[in-house]
């Protein structure tokens, strides 16, 4: 990078075109190796996991290096039966989805009323909103467990569900606030005129409205609560009910030598394949919205 | 603000005032209900609750299960001062605050640069060209769970059948033939580090990337034609431009740096050696949910919360002094 830095020094004023023209030409080389360098350092991990999950444990403490024999799909096989992957992905699928469901509906619900009526104590609960953003999670690990365990929620899906939409909420708020804070006032009133409820005038016309902020906020959600994992660990300890990320990790770690290494990486990519997939095929759509959540 | 119980739509003063009182319609009441009550009941018992009663409990000496819950005052809180492993655990947090935010920020806006302004030409200061597929190769770590980071980073340090080692060897460094990277007390800390950076710079250049672009160009052309190089664009004007968004970026990597369990749990689940890279909520963990001692495992969370907000404190405080704006940011998790 330091060699970037000084040739770019160099190119001062550059109004001679031939001079600059040449010297323009070597900073982007420099920076194409730069940026080369860096995207190896990321895809070459990937790949030799990808290429892990196809050998047999032996071929992986044998020779780092080398490529699989032969495609070993039975990896797979065991990673999704076998270690209970299979049980983990589903039990993901119905946690996170339900989740970011009821985040997303409960969350817009909540921002659109805090951003748009006027009422006693509005600002109080948008702060402490803030303030539930703020305070690490760690802090209220202990006592969330025994909310839970009085509810009898404690180890059951439906406890896990809830507690990441608490979390999530906060967030979803904050960030809708603003968007429904935008909204024009003249498509309520209209609504209204006509005869549209409150819940018509919501459902109908204001969060229709919403909907490019209601999908940045879900992206990050979704993200969020993937890759979830203090809460699930201290909160979700029956392994029938572990979600990926838990499952994942107590897969990894069990006893020494016993380990499948070849489930074990089958076991990654079936964790990050389909989320990296997704990614590829709405990278511009994901990175819009990410820099749109982060840049404001 | 009204200070009236009464649902009032809020649009600015040229509301009419027979808007002011609406009548108290089913639907209107059911309306507040669902949309402000449910949410409010469920934020209210599942964060404001455990976070309050987090505050009571480390003032006690319970142990969860056991009936008994005495009112100790501070012990706990001296008790930890004194406890040698959480001030490493401590230690290892702060100094992973320092080098994991700093050193994810440069590569960042490094990468960001060279993206945005790297490109060949004289005229206006254009993009490299064909650097969409370094921007969507970076942001990959982003879409991967910190915990598969982890695990794949832990393969690839282990010794013997790692791929680190291997290469190494092969390049002729052999005397890392057999090293163990997370095993060895010096370099288990900063190997840890590098998962973390590797895991963040993707999302940061992606940032940074659509901040400069959000400059406006022709600030870029004044600096070219007034004959500031490259480099010094780079540092003098880009920099300063998007500070608000290095602040930014600099919370959040601080906090993720001040909590980091996912990372250490995946790498060294123990704490490394000689409790290299043990961080202070992995110790939270183990003391509530191994040691069942959870007055004195929430005064460690209090402890954390504290150095959370002050490392926040002390991002603002640097960015106002050294004359930054004073827009607020953002938090986001």
């Amino acid at each position: 990078m330091t060699t970037t830095a000084g040739q770019a020094d160099v190119v001062v004023g550059s109004t001679t075109s031939g001079k600059g023209d040449r010297e323009g030409r070597g900073v982007a080389t420099t920076a194409h190796i730069a940026l080369i360098l860096w995207s190896l350092l990321v895809i070459l991990p990937l790949i030799w996991t990808l290429l892990s999950s196809f050998k047999s444990t032996q071929e992986i403490l044998g020779n780092p290096l080398s490529l699989p024999s032969k495609l070993r799909f039975g990896n797979y096989a065991n990673a999704w039966t076998t270690a209970g992957i299979g049980q983990y992905f589903l039990n993901t699928v119905i946690v996170v989805g339900s989740a970011l469901v009821l985040v997303m509906v409960l969350g817009a619900m909540c921002a659109y009323v805090l951003a748009r009526f006027q009422f006693f104590g509005n600002r109080v609960i948008y702060y402490s909103m803030l303030a539930g953003l703020t305070f690490p999670v760690f802090l209220a690990i202990v006592p969330l467990f025994f909310v839970l365990k009085n509810f009898g929620l404690l180890n059951t899906l439906p406890g896990l569900i809830i507690t990441y939409v608490a979390f999530a909420l906060p967030f979803t708020v904050f960030f809708l606030h603003s968007f429904f804070k935008a909204l024009p006032g003249e498509v309520y009133e209209a609504a209204q005129i006509d005869g549209a409820g409150e819940w018509r005038s919501f459902f109908s016309v204001m969060l229709p409205m919403a909907r490019p902020g209601m999908a940045s906020v879900a992206i990050f959600n979704f993200l969020g609560l993937w890759n979830q994992f203090l809460l699930p660990v201290a909160l979700n300890t029956n392994s029938n009910n572990y979600v990926l990320s838990q499952g994942m990790a107590s897969f990894a770690s069990q006893a020494g030598y016993a380990v499948d290494f070849g489930a074990l990486f089958a076991a990654v990519v079936i964790t990050v394949a389909p989320v990296l997939v997704v990614y590829i095929f709405f990278q511009r759509q994901l990175q819009v919205s990410v820099t749109a959540g982060g840049v404001k | 603000m009204t200070t009236t119980q009464d649902v009032v739509p809020g649009d600015g003063p040229k509301r009419s005032v027979t808007r002011r009182r609406r009548p108290l319609t089913f639907d209107r009441v059911s309306f507040m209900v669902v949309f402000l009550g449910l949410p409010l009941a469920i934020f209210l018992i599942f964060v404001i609750s455990p976070f309050v009663q987090a505050l009571y409990y480390s003032l006690t000496d319970w142990s969860g299960f056991s009936s008994g819950m005495n009112f100790v005052g501070f012990d706990n809180y001296v008790k930890l001062f004194h406890d040698d492993i959480f001030l490493r655990a401590v230690r290892n947090n702060v100094e992973l605050a320092i080098v994991v935010p700093l050193v994810t920020i440069v590569l960042s806006l490094t990468l960001a640069t060279l993206v945005t302004v790297g490109g060949s030409g004289t005229g206006t200061v254009r993009g490299l060209r064909n650097s969409g597929y370094y921007r969507i190769v970076s942001f990959f770590p982003y879409v991967i769970p910190a915990i598969v980071i982890g695990l794949i980073w832990a393969q690839v340090f282990t010794p013997g059948s790692g791929i680190l080692d291997a290469v190494l060897s092969k390049i002729g460094l052999s005397q890392f033939a057999n090293y163990a990277w997370l095993g060895d007390a010096r370099t288990a800390m900063p190997a840890s580090m590098f998962v973390m950076i590797w895991g963040g710079v993707g999302f940061y250049m992606v940032l940074f990337i659509a901040a400069i672009r959000g400059i406006d160009p022709e600030v870029f052309e004044a600096a070219r034609i007034d004959g500031a190089g490259r480099f010094r664009t780079a540092i003098f004007l880009t920099v300063p431009l998007i500070r608000d968004n290095v602040q930014t970026a600099y919370i959040y990597l601080g906090i993720a740096a001040l909590d980091a369990f996912v990372y250490m749990q995946a790498l060294n689940p123990g704490g490394g050696p000689q409790n290299s890279t043990l961080v202070m909520p992995q110790q939270l963990f183990t003391t509530a949910f191994t040691k069942g001692q959870f007055g004195y495992s929430t005064a460690m969370g209090v402890i954390l919360a504290a150095v959370t907000m002050l490392f926040a404190l002390l991002v603002f405080l640097v960015n106002r002094l050294t004359g930054g704006s004073e827009r607020k940011v953002k938090v986001r998790r």
